[in-house]
């Protein structure tokens, strides 16, 4: 069996959400330095606050400031922070009950102590960021904190220019590998050849191969090779360009049936007038350098191939 | 305190009749995921003689992030021969809620038979950094706390609560890989090193294997069961329920989201005498314990549990599937299964199986 074939997938993106009116107050007022919670009916604090009460399901909205320093609920420590934690040293994750709050708060305590310096019970303090945007990451981490309950600010939870939104970047790294059929349909493609494997059951000759037979659901092994020609059985002509393709307009996409495939793939037809393609045309492919997929089919020139040869490849 | 609430009877009886699963293993680079799902679909499929076609309904659970591409599923689609249409379903989650929706497409009558499958992948990513992508977007998302130090939190707070220790936790791992021992499916299995701390105070040995596997389940109604399955294990009762997402809200020493599973499934109005739970961690095996009412007589995870083999969307399928297995092997009468999602067993489904009187 050749190698497996492998490469790094990284999926990235700017998780952005909008925020509703209890979340846009709490993430202003860490911006301002301000801790809010939410007070539910029966009188308890929620901090951080919620818009709906998870216990009633009732709409929440009545603010109230707690103290910006409170008691260490459970911890666990992390020797080994990874990338995207708030502190690049070890540090304790911490669920904290700010004074003035009936619930647990996560995030972190920096700890220089190690391990041993931290225990449930332990009293902390908010570390404010430097520079503040209206996130959960404005507060730095927590500190160890000996002394009483902190001031409040007497914050009534109305602020100007509100924070609306936040934006959380996300990446998640991937090393992807397309398994054995895939593998060696691309292995193929880097020798210019084009690879199906048969089904064993209904015969059908599928290409790219998956490794199963998406009607009979049996897998498929038996390799065949397939083209290089094939017939094009449908098309469409693209007006729109792309974003960074480097293809003029208009263009024609085509399904395409190779020789000796049961079902079309698609790809670029070249080397004719967009307005000369034809269902039936007889097409070969022409690589690019490299590897990978041919840049596009041309025609070969041969007579239009019967209707009846790829009505049922459509 | 109220008296149990008993289940309702459900309309029609409706059982596990088939049940296979992958070797669970740290990396299947070489096959793709309909690669690595088939050949469990082919077992189920051969031992009650169905073909694809014969199948009322399939549901499936996956997740994309695992694989880190969009509408992953539907790759795996090509496993079950979905050509011609097939009345067919998904679940972002653990297949055992997927069966749990095959489970009411049956009761609806619309079907007799189901396929159920999950499969994960967890060997392309780093699954502790994918999972926290499940986590509340706006205030704990952001900090990135992964899997195990979430559980770690958890650990820590059964410890000072008094309802374990680190050595105790080391036994709970300990005695699940033992009994993988026979579970020739499983990841880890017999003496496996405790190890250091992963975040404290869980050591890796407290962490379940990270790793990429299948499994299959086929349900069948009423006298359709007994046609094809000797011993159907009959689910008497099934619930699930969740509990606010807000670690800081919950007692996380408890899970009153399990035990009002448990209570609507039925699980408490007969003992039980197996458990197959879905504890990723040794210390959630022990909040479990405790929410289930599960006495020292009742065997927990014989199969050796998540802690031996956790292919992620699986594992809680695979539960219900090895309970199943072990009511038609005759070593079970009674049976609960239990499967989890969320950080902190934030969501908890619970199945009662039965075996016919013998």
């Amino acid at each position: 069996m050749p190698e497996v074939l492998k490469a790094p997938l990284v999926v990235e993106f700017p998780f952005t959400r909008s925020l509703g009116p209890v979340q846009s107050a709490f993430l202003t007022g860490l911006r301002e330095r301000v801790v809010l919670g939410v007070r539910t009916a029966d009188g308890r604090t929620l901090v951080p606050p919620v818009e709906y009460d998870p216990v009633t399901s009732e709409e929440l909205s009545e603010l109230v400031e707690v103290a910006a320093t409170g008691t260490v609920t459970t911890w666990a420590w992390n020797h080994e922070p990874r990338r995207g934690q708030p502190l690049d040293r070890p540090f304790a994750w911490v669920l904290v009950r700010l004074d003035g709050a009936d619930t647990g708060l996560l995030h972190v305590l920096d700890a220089p102590g190690g391990p041993d310096s931290v225990h449930t019970g332990m009293r902390v303090r908010v570390r404010w960021a430097g520079e503040r945007s209206g996130a959960i990451t404005d507060i730095a981490c927590f500190e160890p904190h000996d002394e009483a309950t902190a001031e409040l600010a007497g914050s009534d939870g109305r602020f100007e220019d509100l924070v609306t939104g936040i934006v959380a970047p996300a990446r998640l790294d991937y090393t992807y590998s397309p398994g054995r059929a895939q593998s060696a349909y691309l292995h193929a493609l880097a020798e210019r050849r084009v690879v199906g494997e048969r089904c064993p059951s209904c015969r059908k000759v599928y290409v790219p191969p998956r490794g199963a037979c998406p009607t009979c659901g049996v897998a498929t092994s038996e390799r065949v090779e397939v083209g290089p020609r094939g017939t094009v059985t449908t098309y469409c002509i693209v007006n729109i360009k792309a974003k960074n393709l480097d293809i003029e307009v208009p263009y024609v996409y085509a399904h395409i049936a190779l020789d000796g495939a049961d079902l079309a793939l698609h790809g670029r037809i070249g080397g004719i007038p967009y307005d000369q393609v034809r269902m039936g045309l007889r097409v070969e492919p022409v690589w690019s350098d490299g590897g990978g997929h041919p840049d596009h089919y041309r025609p070969t020139g041969e007579p239009d191939a019967d209707y009846e040869t790829y009505k049922e490849l459509l | 305190m109220p008296a149990p609430r008993s289940a309702p009877r459900p309309l029609r009886d409706i059982a596990v009749v088939a049940f296979a699963q992958t070797d669970h293993r740290r990396t299947s680079d070489e096959l793709s995921e309909v690669e690595m799902l088939m050949p469990v679909l082919h077992q189920v499929l051969a031992q009650t003689g169905l073909r694809t076609s014969d199948i009322g309904f399939t549901c499936s659970g996956s997740t994309d992030y695992l694989a880190g591409r969009a509408f992953s599923f539907t790759m795996a689609l090509d496993g079950v021969g979905a050509w011609p249409p097939i009345s067919e379903s998904h679940v972002e989650m653990d297949g055992a809620w997927a069966l749990y929706e095959a489970w009411t497409k049956l009761l609806t009558g619309d079907a007799d038979t189901a396929l159920v499958y999950a499969y994960g992948k967890s060997s392309p990513g780093s699954v502790r950094d994918v999972l926290t992508r499940q986590l509340d977007p706006y205030y704990v998302a952001p900090l990135w706390p992964d899997s195990v130090a979430l559980a770690a939190l958890q650990a820590q707070a059964l410890i000072d609560a008094g309802d374990t220790d680190e050595p105790a936790l080391a036994a709970v791992a300990t005695r699940s890989r033992a009994a993988a021992t026979d579970n020739s499916h499983a990841q880890l299995r017999g003496s496996v090193p405790h190890g250091e701390y992963a975040v404290r105070p869980l050591r890796t040995g407290d962490c379940p294997p990270i790793g990429d596997g299948a499994a299959a389940v086929i349900l069948a109604a009423g006298e359709r069961a007994r046609e094809l399955c000797e011993r159907p294990a009959w689910i008497r009762g099934i619930d699930h329920r969740i509990e606010a997402h807000g670690l800081g809200v919950r007692d996380l020493t408890d899970s009153p989201s399990a035990r009002l599973a448990a209570e609507r499934a039925g699980a408490f109005e007969r003992p039980v005498d197996t458990a197959e739970l879905h504890a990723p961690f040794s210390s959630q095996e022990v909040v479990l314990r405790k929410a289930l009412r599960l006495g020292d007589d009742v065997d927990v995870n014989p199969s050796g549990g998540a802690l031996a083999a956790h292919p992620i969307m699986a594992a809680g399928l695979i539960r219900i599937g090895e309970a199943a297995a072990r009511i038609g092997r005759g070593d079970s009468d009674r049976a609960l299964a239990h499967a989890t999602s969320g950080p902190c067993l934030q969501q908890n489904l619970v199945a009662v199986l039965e075996g016919d009187p013998r």
